[in-house]
C-alpha cells in the first residue's frame, strides 16, 4: 500500500545482538553499548553510506537516567555524520515496532528517505532508585550553604530511608505484575497449563530449528564480550532445545503458587539485547541498488482497560490492521506475534478465532481468523529467544521479513502486546 | 593607535583597547607563527612603541593564526649559523628582546591558543601574567634538546623559576608537550580559559595588572623545587640519569642542566649569558647538525608524496578491510582508528582469533587512555570504529585492504584473491609481508596496479617506521594513496624498491649476522649488545633479535642468504632455537631468559643448543662495534645503488626510525659522510682482509673515495 503521496516504505535489512538472559553475558554492556553494535553491524552488512541516513529512532522501555536518548547515543557512532537527528520513544513492548511505524510515517511523508529504526533493553542495567525522603535530604544537602548545615541534613537520615526502590514490572494504574494479568487471563479464558507449556516447549523446539539451520543467528551480530572479547556471543542463550513437558510441567506457578499455570518456562524471561532495522522508500532502495525485503503494508495501535484483560491489545490491534491494509487474516502467509506469556498468545488466538468475541468486542458478525499453526512464529518467539522490552519488535520484524522472503509469502503479520492495555500490529507485504 | 607600527613583515599589528595594547602575531602567507629577525625587530618596535605611549597601561601577546600561538624560533636562521659567537649572539639577542617585556613597568599578558613551543614558551615566561585555553590543541613543549641545543632565550633560566625545578627539568630534557591542565598544575599558566573568551579575558586580566599586582604561585615542593640542598639534590640524580640515558652521546642535555644550575645558584642577571654561552657551544656541535638534518629529512619526508612528478592524486581512504587479526594485523588496526580515525573491519578465520584482534586493539587504545593522552570517551569513540567477522562481510565498501596474515606466498595470494573478488576495482590492497616479494603476490591479481607493500614495523604503535613497497606493476596512484594511508595512520614512511628485506631488513641482515659470527668467535652476548648500546644503539643487536622474534629472523635470514648468496649468510641456523620452542621475547624464551615479561640474563642453554662456547669478554669493545657498523653502513651503500631506496635521506630515516640507528649520528649515509668515503674504503678493505670478502667495500663507496664524492651535498 502507498502513502498519500504514493511513497512506500521498504525493509532493507535487519540485524541484532543475539538476545541473553539478564545478569548473564552482557550485564556489564548496558543498552546503549547494546544498541551501537546492533547498529554498526546493521551498517557494515548493509554497506550503506552513513551520511546517506536521515534520522535514527529507537525504542527504550527502562531508559538510562545517565543516557535517556539512546537513539542520539546510536546516531552519534563515529561511523555516521554528527549531524543526524534521532530520538527515542516508549510504547512499552512494542517500543521497536513504533519505531519501524515511525520510520514509515516520516518517509511517507517525505520528511526523511532512509531510516534507522530500533530498540535496545537492559534489564540488567536498570536504574535503582532512592527511597523518596533520601532524595529529599540529598536535594537538601546538596543546597546547604555550610559543611555544617550539609551534615545536619545528612544525619537525618535513617535506615529504612537507604533502602533502594526497585522498578517492578507493574501497571501503575492497577499496581498489577504482568504476570498477574497474564495469571488472570489464563483463568478467564481457560487456558490450561498443559496448552501453555505446550506452546512454551514449541516455542523453544522452533528456535532451536531455527538456530541450528542458521536462519536466526544470520539476523544476529556477534557480540565479542570486552574487556576480554572474549567470549564471541553468536546467539540467544534462552533457547533450550532439550526441554521437554515434563520438565515444564514441574516447574512451580510463579503469581499463584496454588491454583496458578503460569511459571517461569510458559513466560518470556528478562533478556538483554538490541535490534536496527534499516528502511528506505522505495525510490531510495531502487536508486541504491538495494533489494527490498518487504514493504510495510499497514499498522494499527489499539489500547484496552488494564484493568480487564491486560494482554489483549492485539486482538483489538490486529483486525485493524488487517482492515487498514484491506486485506483479511487468510491472506496472512506469515504470522509473527510477541510472546510475552504462552497465556497471552493463546487468549489473542483464542479471541481471533471465536466468532462471539467479535461480535462482543468488534461489533463483526465473524472472528477476525482461524490460526494455521504452520505460519505461526515459526522460529519460535519471546519464550525462548527472550524479550529485551525495547528491542523485541525489531527481532519480529526482520524474521518476518526474512523468512517472507524465504517463502516467498505475500503478506504476513506482526502483533505485539504491551503494558498498558495497548497492542499493536502491523502487515508487511512483499514486492 | 591602531594597525602597523614597524610593519616591515606585516606580522604584528597593534591595536589599543581600552588603555590595553593587544599585539597581534600573525606571519603573512606561513601556517605558523615564527621568530625570524624580522620579526623580532618588528616585535621589539612595536613594544616599545606600546612602551612610550601614555594611552597604553599594558599590553597583551596574542596569536592571529586560527590555532598556533608560536612555534618558536626560525630554524632556517640557526642552520645558517657558522660559528659559535654568531650563535651566542642569536641568543642574547632573543634573551635582550624578552628582557624587555620582563622588566617592562606596564604589565604584559600572554594569551595563548594552539602549540607553544620552545620561544613561544620563552616569549610567555618573559611575561607577567600567562592565560591559555582549555583547548586540545593548546600544548606547551621546549624541544630545543631534541635538536641538539638548549633553550636559549631565557628559558633554562625563567622555567624553572615559575614551575619549579623538577617540572621544569622534565620539559627542558624531555621536550615532551605538556597540555593545557597540566600547564596550569603546574604553574606554567595561571589560568584556563574557553577559546571564544581568551582575548576579552586577557585584555580584562592586563587592566587589571595595571592597577595591582598579580599574585604570585609557588608551585612544586619547596624542598626539592626551591630549597639549595634539594635542588642540588635533583640536579645531581638528572645528571646521572641522563648520563645513563643518552650514554654520553648527547651534550645538550648536560649543557641545560649545567645552564639550570649556574642560573639557580647566581640569579637570572649572570644567569643568562652563561646560558647564551651554552647554546652558542651546542648549536656548533656536529651532535645538533645531526639531529637538525633528521629534523628537515622527516619534515621533508612528511611533505613527499612518493612518487616523481606528476603527481597523482591519493584516493581518500574512509575505510579499510584487515585480513588477519593477529598481533601485526591489530596493531595496523590500532593506528588506523587511533591515528587515521578511519574504520576497520576485520576477517579472519574464526570468531575467537577476530576477538583476540579486537582485544589486542583495545589495550592499546586504552593504554592511551589511561596515560591520558586520550581521553575515555575519545578511546570508546575509537573503539567503535573497529569491528570484525569470519567473513568478508564490510569489505565491498572498503577503500583499501591490507592483509596481515601468516608468511606464505600461497596463502597470501588465496587472501588477494579472495578480497579482489568481494572489493570493488579501485580498491588498494596492501601486503604487511616483511619477506615475500610484492610482485610475485601481485601475480595472482587481477588488477595488480591496486597492489602494494606496507611493511610495518612491531609493535605497530610504538614503531614511527613505514616502508611502502613497489611492485613492478603498481600503478603511481597507488603508491600515493599508501604513503597518505601510512602518514595518516601517524608513521613516517618511506618508498622502497620491491627488493628482499626491502631496505631496512636488508641493512639489518648483514649486522645482525656479523654479530652472530662474534658469537661464534666466542665473544659473550652481553659484550656484542653493549659494544653496540656503546656505539649508540637502543638496544643491541642479540636482543633486538629476540624482540624481532627468532621465527621472524630465521625465516628472514634465509631469504636474505637465498637472495643475495654467501655476503648475507647467517653463521649458524636460529631454526635451531626455533625448533626448541624458543621465539624470542614473544614467547618469553630466547637468547635471554626472561622472567614478568622483563629480560633477564643470556641464556647459556639457547648457546649449547647453537653449539656456541662464550669465551671471556674483550677488553676493547670498539672493534666489535666497527665490524658490525661498518657492515650495516656497506650494505646501505649497496641498497642505495641497486635503487631500493631513492636517496640517501630516505634511507637514514629508515635506519633511524625503523632500527633505532643512533640519531646523533644522523643514518648510514650521513655517517659515511662524516667519516669520509676514502676512511670507509680503508676500514672495510681492513676488515675484508681481516674477515673475509663479504666486507669488501660497495662499489659507490669506491667510487667515491676515488673522486671525493659524497652521499650529501656539502652544506658548509
Amino acid at each position: 500500500m502507498t502513502g498519500q503521496n504514493g511513497r512506500r516504505v521498504a525493509i532493507i535489512a535487519g540485524c541484532r545482538t543475539p538476545f541473553a538472559k539478564s545478569g548473564t553475558v552482557f550485564k556489564d554492556l548496558g543498552a546503549v553499548e547494546l544498541a551501537k553494535l546492533a547498529t554498526r553491524e546493521l551498517l557494515v552488512r548493509t554497506e550503506i553510506a552513513p551520511g546517506d541516513v536521515d534520522q535514527v529512532i529507537f525504542g527504550q522501555v527502562v531508559p538510562s537516567v545517565l543516557a535517556p536518548n539512546v537513539a542520539r547515543e546510536v546516531s552519534l557512532l563515529p561511523q555516521f555524520p554528527k549531524t543526524i537527528p534521532a530520538y527515542t520513544l516508549n510504547r512499552a513492548c512494542a517500543s521497536s515496532t513504533q519505531a519501524i511505524a515511525a520510520a514509515h510515517d516520516q518517509i511517507v511523508l517525505g520528511q526523511a528517505h532512509v531510516v534507522i529504526a530500533g530498540g535496545t533493553e537492559s534489564l540488567s542495567d536498570i536504574p535503582i532508585l532512592h527511597s523518596k525522603r533520601f532524595s529529599e535530604l540529598l536535594v537538601q544537602a546538596a543546597r546547604a550553604r555550610s559543611l555544617g548545615q550539609r551534615l545536619r541534613t545528612l544525619a537525618r537520615t535513617r535506615p529504612r530511608d537507604l533502602v533502594p526502590v526497585t522498578p517492578a514490572i507493574a501497571e501503575p494504574s492497577t499496581g498489577e505484575t504482568m504476570g498477574q494479568s497474564a495469571e488472570k487471563m489464563a483463568k478467564e479464558n481457560g487456558i490450561t497449563r498443559e496448552a501453555q507449556d505446550a506452546f512454551a516447549l514449541r516455542s523453544h523446539q522452533l528456535a532451536a530449528a531455527g538456530t541450528a539451520d542458521g536462519r536466526l543467528t544470520a539476523e544476529i551480530a556477534p557480540v565479542f564480550v570486552p574487556p576480554a572479547y572474549d567470549p564471541v556471543v553468536t546467539s540467544d542463550n534462552g533457547i533450550r532445545s532439550d526441554s521437554t513437558l515434563e520438565q515444564l510441567a514441574a516447574l512451580k506457578p510463579v503469581f499463584d503458587r496454588r491454583y496458578g499455570t503460569v511459571t517461569a518456562a510458559n513466560a518470556s524471561p528478562l533478556t538483554d539485547g538490541a535490534s536496527a532495522v534499516l528502511l528506505m522508500s522505495g525510490e531510495a532502495a531502487e536508486a541504491m541498488g538495494y533489494e527490498p525485503l518487504a514493504f510495510i503494508r499497514s499498522s494499527a495501535v489499539a489500547a484496552v482497560d488494564p484493568g480487564a484483560q491486560l494482554l489483549m491489545g492485539p486482538a483489538f490491534a490486529v483486525p485493524l490492521a488487517l482492515d487498514r491494509a484491506g486485506l483479511a487474516w487468510r491472506d496472512l502467509g506469515l504470522v509473527e506475534m510477541h510472546e510475552a506469556f504462552a497465556a497471552q498468545v493463546l487468549s489473542n488466538i483464542q479471541a481471533f478465532e471465536s466468532d462471539a468475541w467479535a461480535r462482543e468486542h468488534l461489533g463483526r458478525a465473524e472472528k477476525v481468523g482461524e490460526v494455521n499453526w504452520d505460519t505461526l512464529n515459526v522460529m519460535g518467539g519471546s519464550i525462548a529467544i527472550g524479550h529485551p522490552f525495547g528491542a523485541t519488535g525489531g527481532r519480529i520484524a526482520t524474521t518476518l521479513a526474512n523468512e517472507m522472503r524465504r517463502r516467498d509469502a505475500q503478506f504476513g503479520l506482526v502483533s505485539v502486546c504491551a503494558q498498558g492495555g495497548m497492542g499493536f500490529a502491523m502487515v508487511l507485504e512483499r514486492a | 593607535m591602531s594597525g602597523g607600527i614597524g610593519t616591515r613583515t606585516g606580522a604584528l599589528t597593534v591595536t589599543l583597547e581600552d588603555g590595553v595594547a593587544v599585539l597581534t602575531l600573525d606571519l603573512p602567507g606561513e601556517s605558523v607563527n615564527k621568530f625570524s629577525q624580522p620579526v623580532k625587530d618588528e616585535f621589539v618596535a612595536a613594544f616599545a612603541a606600546a612602551q612610550a605611549d601614555p594611552a597604553v597601561r599594558a599590553i597583551v601577546f596574542i596569536s592571529g593564526k586560527p590555532d598556533m600561538f608560536v612555534a618558536g624560533a626560525d630554524i632556517e636562521e640557526f642552520v645558517a649559523l657558522r660559528s659559535v659567537a654568531e650563535a651566542t649572539r642569536l641568543s642574547r639577542d632573543g634573551q635582550q628582546m624578552l628582557e624587555r617585556v620582563a622588566t617592562s613597568a606596564k604589565p604584559v599578558v600572554a594569551a595563548i591558543h594552539g602549540p607553544c613551543v620552545g620561544g613561544g614558551v620563552e616569549l610567555a615566561l618573559a611575561c607577567h601574567y600567562r592565560i591559555a585555553t582549555d583547548h586540545p590543541k593548546t600544548v606547551f613543549s621546549v624541544p630545543e634538546v631534541q635538536l641538539g641545543i638548549i633553550p636559549g632565550a631565557g628559558g633554562c633560566n625563567r622555567l624553572p623559576r615559575l614551575v619549579g625545578l623538577r617540572a621544569a627539568l622534565e620539559m627542558i630534557l624531555t621536550g615532551k608537550n605538556v597540555r593545557a591542565s597540566r600547564a596550569l598544575r603546574m604553574g606554567l599558566v595561571d589560568e584556563l580559559v574557553a577559546p571564544a573568551i581568551l582575548r576579552r579575558v586577557a585584555v580584562a586580566a592586563a587592566r587589571r595588572l595595571s592597577a595591582e599586582r598579580a599574585r604570585r604561585r609557588r608551585p612544586g615542593a619547596w624542598f626539592f623545587d626551591r630549597s639549595m640542598l634539594g635542588q642540588a639534590l635533583v640536579l645531581r640524580r638528572a645528571r646521572a640519569m641522563t648520563l645513563r640515558q643518552t650514554g654520553g652521546h648527547y651534550p645538550a642535555p648536560l649543557a641545560a642542566l649545567d645552564a639550570i644550575r649556574f642560573s639557580l645558584a647566581n640569579g637570572v642577571a649572570e644567569g643568562l649569558p652563561y646560558e647564551a654561552d651554552l647554546f652558542g657551544r651546542m648549536a656548533m656541535t656536529e651532535v645538533s647538525r645531526r639531529l637538525v638534518e633528521v629534523f628537515f629529512a622527516t619534515t621533508a619526508l612528511k611533505k613527499d608524496p612518493g612518487v616523481p612528478a606528476p603527481v597523482p592524486k591519493a584516493r581518500p581512504v574512509e575505510r579499510i578491510g584487515i585480513v588477519g587479526s593477529g598481533f601485526m594485523g591489530a596493531g595496523i588496526a590500532a593506528v588506523a582508528v587511533g591515528q587515521a580515525g578511519v574504520q576497520v573491519r576485520f576477517k579472519d578465520a574464526d570468531l575467537p582469533r577476530v576477538g583476540a584482534g579486537l582485544r589486542a586493539v583495545a589495550r592499546v587504545v586504552e593504554e592511551r587512555a589511561r596515560r591520558r593522552s586520550i581521553t575515555k570517551r575519545e578511546a570508546a569513540r575509537q573503539l567503535a570504529l573497529v569491528s570484525g567477522g569470519a567473513d568478508y562481510t564490510g569489505f565491498h565498501g572498503a577503500d583499501a585492504v591490507v592483509e596481515a596474515v601468516f608468511e606464505d606466498l600461497a596463502l597470501k595470494q588465496a587472501v588477494l584473491r579472495e578480497v579482489e573478488a568481494v572489493t570493488r576495482a579501485t580498491c588498494l590492497f596492501a601486503s604487511n609481508t616483511s619477506t615475500i616479494p610484492i610482485s610475485r603476490i601481485a601475480e595472482a591479481s587481477g588488477r595488480p596496479e591496486t597492489v602494494i607493500g606496507m611493511h610495518f614495523f612491531s609493535p605497530v604503535h610504538r614503531m614511527p617506521l613505514l616502508e611502502v613497497v613497489v611492485g613492478e606493476r603498481t600503478a603511481p596512484e597507488t603508491v600515493v594513496t599508501a604513503v597518505a594511508l601510512g602518514r595518516k595512520m601517524g608513521k613516517t614512511v618511506i618508498v622502497v624498491e620491491d627488493r628482499p628485506g626491502f631496505f631496512v631488513n636488508r641493512i639489518l641482515a648483514p649486522y645482525l649476522g656479523e654479530a652472530c659470527r662474534l658469537l661464534v668467535e666466542g665473544v659473550p652476548i652481553g659484550a656484542v649488545d653493549g659494544a653496540m648500546t656503546g656505539w649508540g644503539f637502543p638496544v643491541g643487536p642479540i636482543t633486538l633479535l629476540d624482540e624481532v622474534g627468532l621465527d621472524v629472523a630465521a625465516k628472514a635470514s634465509g631469504v636474505m642468504h637465498e637472495a643475495f648468496g654467501e655476503r648475507l649468510r647467517q653463521p649458524f641456523d636460529l631454526g635451531v632455537l626455533v625448533a626448541a620452542g624458543r621465539l624470542g621475547r614473544k614467547n618469553g624464551r630466547g637468547l635471554f631468559t626472561y622472567r614478568g615479561g622483563k629480560r633477564k640474563d643470556p641464556d647459556p642453554a639457547a648457546c649449547r643448543l647453537l653449539g656456541i662456547v662464550p669465551g671471556e669478554a674483550p677488553a676493547d669493545r670498539a672493534p666489535l662495534a666497527e665490524r658490525l657498523a661498518f657492515a650495516m653502513l656497506n650494505e646501505a651503500a649497496r641498497a642505495l645503488e641497486e635503487g631500493v631506496v631513492r636517496q640517501p635521506r630516505d634511507g637514514d630515516v629508515g635506519a633511524l626510525f625503523g632500527i633505532g640507528f643512533p640519531a646523533f649520528r644522523g643514518g648510514p649515509f650521513r655517517t659515511v659522510d662524516a667519516l669520509g668515503a676514502r676512511a670507509v674504503v680503508a676500514t672495510l678493505e681492513r676488515l675484508a682482509a681481516a674477515h673475509g670478502d663479504r666486507f669488501l667495500p660497495a662499489a659507490s663507496l669506491v667510487e667515491q673515495a676515488r673522486g671525493g664524492g659524497r652521499f650529501y651535498p656539502s652544506d658548509r
